[in-house]
């Protein structure tokens, strides 16, 4: 389409022919780009939609095969803390969606300002699951060979006994800051007693699932914020307008697609054993 | 060359729109916790499962544009259930079908 011999790289976007300088010469015009575009990253979430299903599939057959169980180790599980989480993260979905609006209006600052909130929230979350982890290590309910059931059954059990009267602010406080008491550390003949128990073997099997599905997941936050780090980069050079916003596009239904897998990981791993009333956070 | 160029490029979509998928999410995540915490028997993963795939459907169709996406891209994410479909179907069929006690095996 070029009439001189100079690579199109060399041309600024005042000297580009005709077109906008995002389009790419195999297409027709910048829609047809777009949509192109847009079928690509749907292509992609097919795969990563059987990624995490595998994962629900495994998840599957465990909880049919110790449903019981299951329902117990659940219970371990901070509600409260989980459902913090989901509303960080569907508040998050809400900033990113705004933060495409701003580009197809081509304001740049403001799309800065959304993909900014949508960082935060996105590390509030990942700050929160911190926490959430570091707490499992601590009543050895991590699925390594320290692997203790009986001990944590009774950490929870203290837990709940010493905040039964505290008021729920500052128990969500102390779930982040002060001093939480844990019993010495169970020996490794204990250890070793309680691995015998078929039940132990059992929930530790919820965990495996639960450590598997939620870090996949937190990995794949992490990916979010260099993607995001990345399109903040041009949108602060004012790349995007009403013409041409897909990369914005793109790490949105990236960071959608993020969002829907906690939404089912939500109920299926804090809200199993919900109804029978032990549920509570520490 | 030119035959319906601009009618995938999309306008943006109201500020009121996103805040009220976004209220509505909030409606069922409440909704989900609160049945989660009765005793609806096995119900309640029932229960779970489809509130979380009506909040699935409107982060898709809403904050995902699918509303208003080329049918190809719809066709895809078809694809992609009707799949995932397949796989727990075969795999449970395989598990559930295992053992003469009616367990898995």
């Amino acid at each position: 389409m070029s009439a001189t011999n100079t690579p199109h790289s060399q041309k600024g976007p005042e000297t580009t022919h005709g077109h906008h300088p995002a389009l790419a010469h195999h297409f027709v015009s910048m829609s047809q780009q777009h949509e192109a575009n847009i079928l690509g990253m749907w292509v992609f979430l097919v795969t990563e939609v059987l990624f995490f299903g595998g994962m629900f599939c495994a998840y599957t057959v465990y909880r049919i095969k110790f449903n019981t169980v299951f329902q117990e180790a659940s219970n371990q599980l901070d509600i409260t803390l989980g459902c913090l989480n989901t509303v960080v993260l569907i508040l998050s979905s809400l900033t990113m969606a705004l933060a495409v609006r701003s580009a197809q209006m081509g304001k740049s600052k403001e799309i800065l300002g959304y993909l900014a909130a949508t960082a935060v929230l996105g590390a509030m979350f990942l700050g929160v699951k911190y926490f959430e982890w570091k707490h499992d290590f601590q009543v050895h309910l991590v699925p390594r060979a320290d692997f203790c059931w009986e001990y944590a059954k009774e950490q929870r059990k203290h837990a709940d006994h010493h905040d039964k009267d505290v008021a729920f602010l500052p128990k969500l406080i102390g779930k982040f800051v002060g001093h939480h008491e844990y019993d010495p550390a169970p020996t490794i003949d204990q250890i070793a007693q309680d691995q015998k128990n078929p039940e132990s073997q059992q929930a530790r099997m919820f965990f495996v699932l639960y450590f598997a599905m939620t870090g996949v997941h937190a990995i794949h936050m992490i990916v979010g914020f260099g993607l995001i780090a990345a399109v903040a980069f041009f949108a602060s050079k004012n790349t995007y307008g009403p013409e041409y916003y897909t990369p914005v596009e793109v790490l949105g239904l990236y960071w959608h697609f993020v969002d829907i897998v906690w939404i089912f990981l939500f109920p299926l791993l804090y809200l199993l054993g919900a109804h029978l009333g032990a549920g509570h956070g520490h | 060359m030119s035959h319906s160029e601009e009618s995938h490029i999309h306008g943006p979509a109201s500020l009121v729109l996103y805040i009220a998928n976004f209220s509505a999410l909030m409606v069922l995540t409440v909704l989900t916790i609160w049945a989660g915490m009765q005793d609806f028997g096995s119900l309640n993963t029932v229960i779970a499962l489809g509130i979380a795939i009506v909040k699935a459907v409107l982060v898709i169709l809403f904050f995902m544009h699918v509303i208003h996406s080329s049918p190809l891209t719809k066709l895809t994410i078809f694809a992609s259930l009707f799949f995932l479909a397949i796989m727990i179907l075969m795999i449970l069929s395989d598990y559930l079908t295992r053992g003469f006690t009616g367990g898995l095996n």
